[in-house]
Order: C-alpha cells, then structure tokens, then sequence
C-alpha cells in the first residue's frame, strides 16, 4: 500500500514538473508573462527586439477560398436555372472510402446541397445533408453535422434563409475542427471539391451555348483569381501527398485559367450617407474565346469526374 | 500500474488538448461574437481566426464577386485595444481604413467588378503595457447578401 502511494506521489510530482513546463513553455512562447519583474533592462530589451523579429517573420497570412454557399449563391446571381442531373448522386456515397476521396466529396455535396437549398430544393436538400453527415463522420470531424442539425434542417425545410444559416454553420464546425487539430490541408481540399463542384455546375449549364454576354461565363472567369490561392495553400501542405495530388489538377487548371487575360481599372470608392454601403467603382474586362472556355470545361469534368468516382 | 498508465495517459490527453481548448475558446468567440454581427448578411462558411499578440499583423487575401454586397467583419476579443484593419486592392491602393471610422469593427461594400482584396489586420500595441503584451482571439468573417 506504501509502495503503491510512494509510486503515485512520483508520478505526481513529475506530473506536477510536466504540467508546469508545458504552461511555462505555452506562455513564454507567445508572451513575457512569466519574467522576472526584475530582469534587468538589457534582458528586456533584447527580448523585445527578439519578439518583434518574431512578428515580422511570423506575420499570418491566410487565403479565403470561395466556400460551397458562396460558390452555390453566385451561381444563382448570374441566373443559373437548377439541373439535378448535374449532381453528385447521394448513391455515390457509399463508394468513398479514403480520406481524400471523403474530403473532395464533402466539399462537392456541400455546393450541391447549397445548390439544391438555394432553389427550394426541400427533399433534395434533406438528402444532401444526409451524404454530407456521412462524409463529415468519415472524416471523424465531431458534431460538424449530428443529428440536431438534420432536425433543425427538418424543422426549417420552406425557410431558405435557415436553411443557408445552418449549412453555413456545419461549414464552420467543419473548418475550424479541422484547423485546430493542425488539419488544414483537409480543410482546404475540403473546399477545393466544393470549388470543382461549382465550377463543373456552372460550366455545364453554359454547355454549348454562346459564351458572350453570359453571367454565368463572367463567373467563371473569375474564378482566375482565387486559382493562385489555392495553390499556395496546397503548397504549404507539402507533408500531406493528398494535397500535392489535388495540386497536380488546380494546376493543370492553371495553365487553362492562364491563357485568360484580366485587365483591372482602378478602383475608387464611393460611400453612400445613407446605407453606409461603399461601392468599389472600376471596371473590367478579359479575353476569354469559346476555345479557351471550352478547354476548361473539358478539364473540369474530367477532373470532377475523378473525384465522385 | 494499470491506474498510473490510465494517469499518465490522462494526463497526456490533458497536455495535448491544451492548444485545442485554446483554439476552441477563439471558435466559440467567432462565432457567438463576430458571425452573429454580420446579420442580415449570410455568413459564409469560412473561419478565418488566430490569437494575435498585441503589435503583431495578419492579411487575408479574398476574391471578392460583382453583383453581391459583402459584410468583412473583424472582431478581437476583449482583452485587446481597437482592432485596426484597413483593405487594400491587388495595386496596394487603401480603399477603407477602419482608423478613420472610430475603429469600427465591420465594413459594408459592392463591387462594380470580381477582384481579389487584401485584408491588413493590426492589433494596436497599449502603450500602457508595452512590456506584458496582451494575447487574444481575432477573427476575420465574412457576410454577403443580394446586390
């Protein structure tokens, strides 16, 4: 009975040690908290400077990739008519078994859900949600969707603004389970499927229809610009070979997105007293032909089609 | 023995849920505080938070669509002065600097054109305590709404 309180009371105590260092260490990491009020000022001084360096080496930096609500909202706002056809099937679900495969397909139901969900799409909705859960439970990524979240979605089925609001937070859930626990690159191949997925909706509802004058092509020209931050993110991920594969095909869509010259006027802007809105005023403009659209469209389905299979 | 492994494996636990408590508390500050105060805009999705000590910066750089009205929301916990952010387009030109608005916390815009925008965020050093910089959540959220 001694030997068993003698063997505890070194485990405590070398826990208590331990415990004290990783708090010491977590602290003196980020702050000076813990310094001597009397440090001379050299010491001060010189941990100042060190600080700072470290702030001007460590300053962060983040991409925003266009989310699956985005993606599905832009495309109603550039007049897309709703194609259920173009949709991932929920079938499909059962056949995604590795990480990779589970991450592109959260993604790429989460844009066909917001798709669905912003034209009214009530059953369809109920049914994306479901592979959607499924996706995030393969991922173990805890209460993202659980099951008061489908209630909820039940419960709110004719509210479309509901609805956005909770996809938008089972999103969030999503994103920052996975950023905490040092997962980032799943979070971003996460969005890169939901990403593909809208640029495989939009590029199809234009089909062989003329490219001029269509909002929907606008749209997709600008998707050019948030190609550069999708790579660097999948760069940083150089550890994970999940990451450098979806990189090999945001590449290759590149070298598509690259033959599109953009030419931006300068911006002024303007405030209105009254909304308190600013409206950014410049113009744009870009050099797509039907050649260039249509060579990205072809690498888009393919790749899609890679991804739900 | 079994009881020390549970202990020290507890206690493992206890060590590495540490970050993650404290990355929590900034999730849970994002969203009760800062995604609430986007409405009537739609938030998004996208969590974009980190703790800053104070004097440090960060920059999000985001594409922003023509045809929609966004909300950039940047909130920082209580602990922290006024948080300073200004938004710069792809020529460095400042379009909006929240230290000219009494540090207000949101900012409500339109594109006539698609472009990326750079968000600088600041958290201002207190002059009162330069030497014991204070740490704290900040979050950078989004809203949009129709044009």
């Amino acid at each position: 009975m001694n030997n068993h309180f003698q063997d505890s009371g070194k485990v405590l105590i070398l826990l208590s040690l331990f415990i004290s260092f990783s708090i010491f260490s977590c602290n003196s990491n980020n702050k000076n908290k813990n310094e001597d009020a009397n440090a001379d000022e050299e010491f001060v001084a010189a941990k100042d400077e060190e600080t700072q360096e470290k702030f001007q080496t460590a300053k962060k930096i983040f991409y925003s990739l266009p989310s699956p609500i985005e993606t599905a909202k832009i495309l109603q706002n550039a007049g897309a008519i709703y194609d259920e056809t173009l949709l991932n099937p929920v079938g499909n679900s059962s056949q995604y078994i590795t990480n990779l495969n589970m991450a592109l397909n959260l993604g790429i139901y989460t844009t066909d859900l917001s798709y669905a969900s912003l034209f009214d799409q009530t059953q369809v909705t109920l049914n994306y949600i479901e592979v959607a859960k499924k996706m995030a439970d393969g991922l173990n990524i805890l209460d993202a969707i659980n099951e008061s979240t489908i209630q909820r979605l039940e419960d709110n089925i004719n509210n479309r603004e509901v609805i956005i609001d909770i996809i938008s937070e089972t999103l969030l859930n999503s994103s920052s389970f996975l950023k905490e626990r040092g997962l980032e690159s799943t979070a971003t191949i996460i969005l890169v499927g939901g990403w593909i997925e809208g640029l495989y909706i939009a590029t199809q509802l234009v089909g062989d229809k003329p490219i001029e004058g269509s909002m929907i092509v606008e749209r997709v020209v600008d998707q050019k610009l948030s190609v550069d931050f999708m790579i660097k993110l999948l760069e940083e991920a150089e550890d994970d070979p999940d990451a450098q594969k979806i990189l090999d095909d945001v590449l290759t869509l590149k070298e598509t997105f690259d033959k599109i010259v953009i030419t931006q006027g300068e911006n002024t802007a303007v405030k209105d007293p009254e909304s308190n809105v600013t409206t950014l005023k410049s113009s744009s403009s870009h050099n797509l032909t039907k050649e260039v659209f249509d060579e990205l469209a072809s690498k888009v389905k393919e790749i899609r089609t890679s991804y739900i299979s | 023995m079994i009881r020390k492994a549970i202990f020290l494996l507890s206690f493992v636990a206890l060590v590495f849920a540490l970050p993650v408590n404290v990355n929590g508390q900034c999730k849970q500050f994002a969203k009760k505080t800062c995604k609430v105060g986007l409405s009537p805009y739609q938030h998004d999705g996208n969590y974009h938070a980190a703790l800053l000590i104070e004097g440090e910066e960060a920059e999000l750089y985001k594409t922003f669509y023509s045809d929609t009205e966004y909300r950039i929301g940047v909130c920082g916990a209580g602990n922290l002065s006024d948080i300073e952010f200004k938004i710069e387009d792809s020529n460095g030109k400042v379009l909006y600097n929240n230290k000219y608005e009494d540090y207000n916390w949101k900012w409500d815009f339109r594109l006539e054109s698609s472009q990326q925008l750079k968000i600088v965020v600041k958290v201002p050093v207190n002059d009162v305590n330069v030497e014991e910089p204070e740490e704290g959540c900040v979050a950078i959220m989004f809203g949009f709404k129709d044009d």
